[in-house]
């Protein structure tokens, strides 16, 4: 067991954790965030992103324990005094979901790309989002929706 | 994934003292983690050297590209120092996986576990890379020894790799369009002392194709690849590409390299 601080989404947070419990299995199963789904569970499909320290990880793929005085921000903490992020916005105004299993990655992955890109292009966007990947949308109102939030932010 | 005991470790001495033959080191995790979650592999120990300082940052003298082995593929994607000395060396860099991969894997992670369709190992047999442990240093064509296969010691630790700024050079790759590993990637360096051809994920290991660098030796041209025959034998078949296809690939990506040189 290791106890670890860190603050996720603005709390500070203390826990005592296994050495194996990924970040994942630390934000879902012992904090009850749930926003952060697990797809593949090997860093694949991108449903799980998540920001540590300000950059979007897969946090299926990152150690708790290794990430001992970090600061996570989840699909959860997004949205300030019950209104919802731009990017939240913009994917329900374009229809940029269906099922919604990946979309709270989508969504991380797509506000990371914004701090670094204020107006990504279509091909901008299509190559960030390459690390998630969805079943149902085809992508387009997706590349769509992170466009929309891209003006309005 | 099956329980290990964790350990950060603070710097080189401890990190190579911790580790055993039942012992992984720990940087970005990208396979590793995926690794023992499929049950292909499993350790007592997990060494993370992650916060070990002297382990991270890039450095450029007049002759060479040193890069700490935990540095992140983000980091040398977007480094003005890589861009102007190793244009291709900061492309390889951006076209490794997708952002939240290149946000944690590091090229040391990269090499140590010498995957064959892995970007980096083809850097390092093309700009003559030295890879320094913390016991030697080691010329990346002995270094690389077969299918995920290193000469490395289980207690010895990367530290950095030191790659020769070459004259020109290119990596070209045909990536798996999910994965974003090279079905077949050529990275074609052209130096003062000799020209350099690595090709990855054609065989069970990277590798310096003599032939391809010999014709260009005597014409550096895409047009000296036309006379080349490039064997089939020995190269990957699966369900991504047969070794004929893969053989006709390096061909043409080795082609496409050297014009883009």
């Amino acid at each position: 067991m290791k106890k670890i601080v860190v603050e996720v989404n603005g709390k500070k947070v203390s826990k005592e954790i296994q050495d194996h419990t990924t970040l994942s299995g630390l934000l879902r199963d012992i904090l009850n965030l749930t926003g952060t789904h697990i797809g593949c569970d090997t860093s694949q499909c991108g449903a799980c992103v998540v920001h540590v320290d300000g950059k979007s990880i897969k946090s299926c793929t990152a150690l708790a324990a290794d990430l001992d005085g970090s600061k996570i921000t989840t699909i959860e903490g997004l949205a300030s005094n019950g209104k919802l992020h731009p990017m939240q916005e913009a994917f329900k105004k374009m229809h940029g979901l269906q099922c919604g299993f990946c979309t709270p990655g989508m969504v991380m992955s797509a506000v990371d790309l914004l701090k670094n890109k204020k107006n990504p292009s279509d091909q901008e966007i299509r190559d960030w989002l390459e690390g998630n990947i969805c079943r149902c949308t085809g992508y387009h109102n997706i590349v769509a929706a992170v466009k929309e939030a891209a003006s309005k932010m | 994934m099956k329980t290990f005991n964790y350990h950060s470790a603070k710097d080189v001495k401890e990190a190579s003292k911790l580790a055993s033959s039942n012992s992984a080191f720990l940087a970005g995790g990208m396979t590793t983690i995926p690794s023992m979650k499929l049950g292909l592999a499993s350790y007592k120990d997990i060494i993370d050297i992650k916060r070990i300082k002297k382990l991270t940052g890039i450095k450029v003298s007049g002759k060479t590209v040193t890069i700490g082995a935990t540095t992140k593929h983000s980091e040398v994607a977007s480094s003005k120092d890589v861009k102007k000395a190793i244009p291709s060396l900061a492309a390889l860099a951006e076209g490794i996986g997708d952002p939240q991969v290149r946000n944690r894997g590091t090229i040391g992670g990269s090499i140590a576990n010498n995957d064959p369709a892995a970007d980096y190992p083809s850097a390092c047999i093309a700009l003559n890379a030295t890879i320094h442990t913390n016991n030697r240093s080691i010329d990346a064509e002995k270094f690389f020894r077969g299918m995920f296969e290193t000469c490395l010691k289980s207690t010895e630790v990367i530290e950095t790799i030191e790659f020769s700024i070459p004259e020109k050079s290119s990596y070209q790759k045909l990536p798996n369009p999910a994965s974003r590993y090279a079905i077949i990637g050529v990275y074609v360096a052209k130096h003062k002392t000799g020209i350099n051809v690595g090709v990855t994920g054609a065989k069970s290991c990277v590798y310096n194709d003599k032939d391809l660098a010999g014709a260009l030796t005597k014409n550096f041209s895409s047009s000296a690849i036309d006379s080349v025959k490039i064997s089939s034998s020995g190269m990957n078949s699966d369900i991504h590409a047969s070794s004929d296809y893969r053989a006709n690939m390096v061909k043409a990506f080795a082609k496409k390299a050297v014009d883009a040189c």
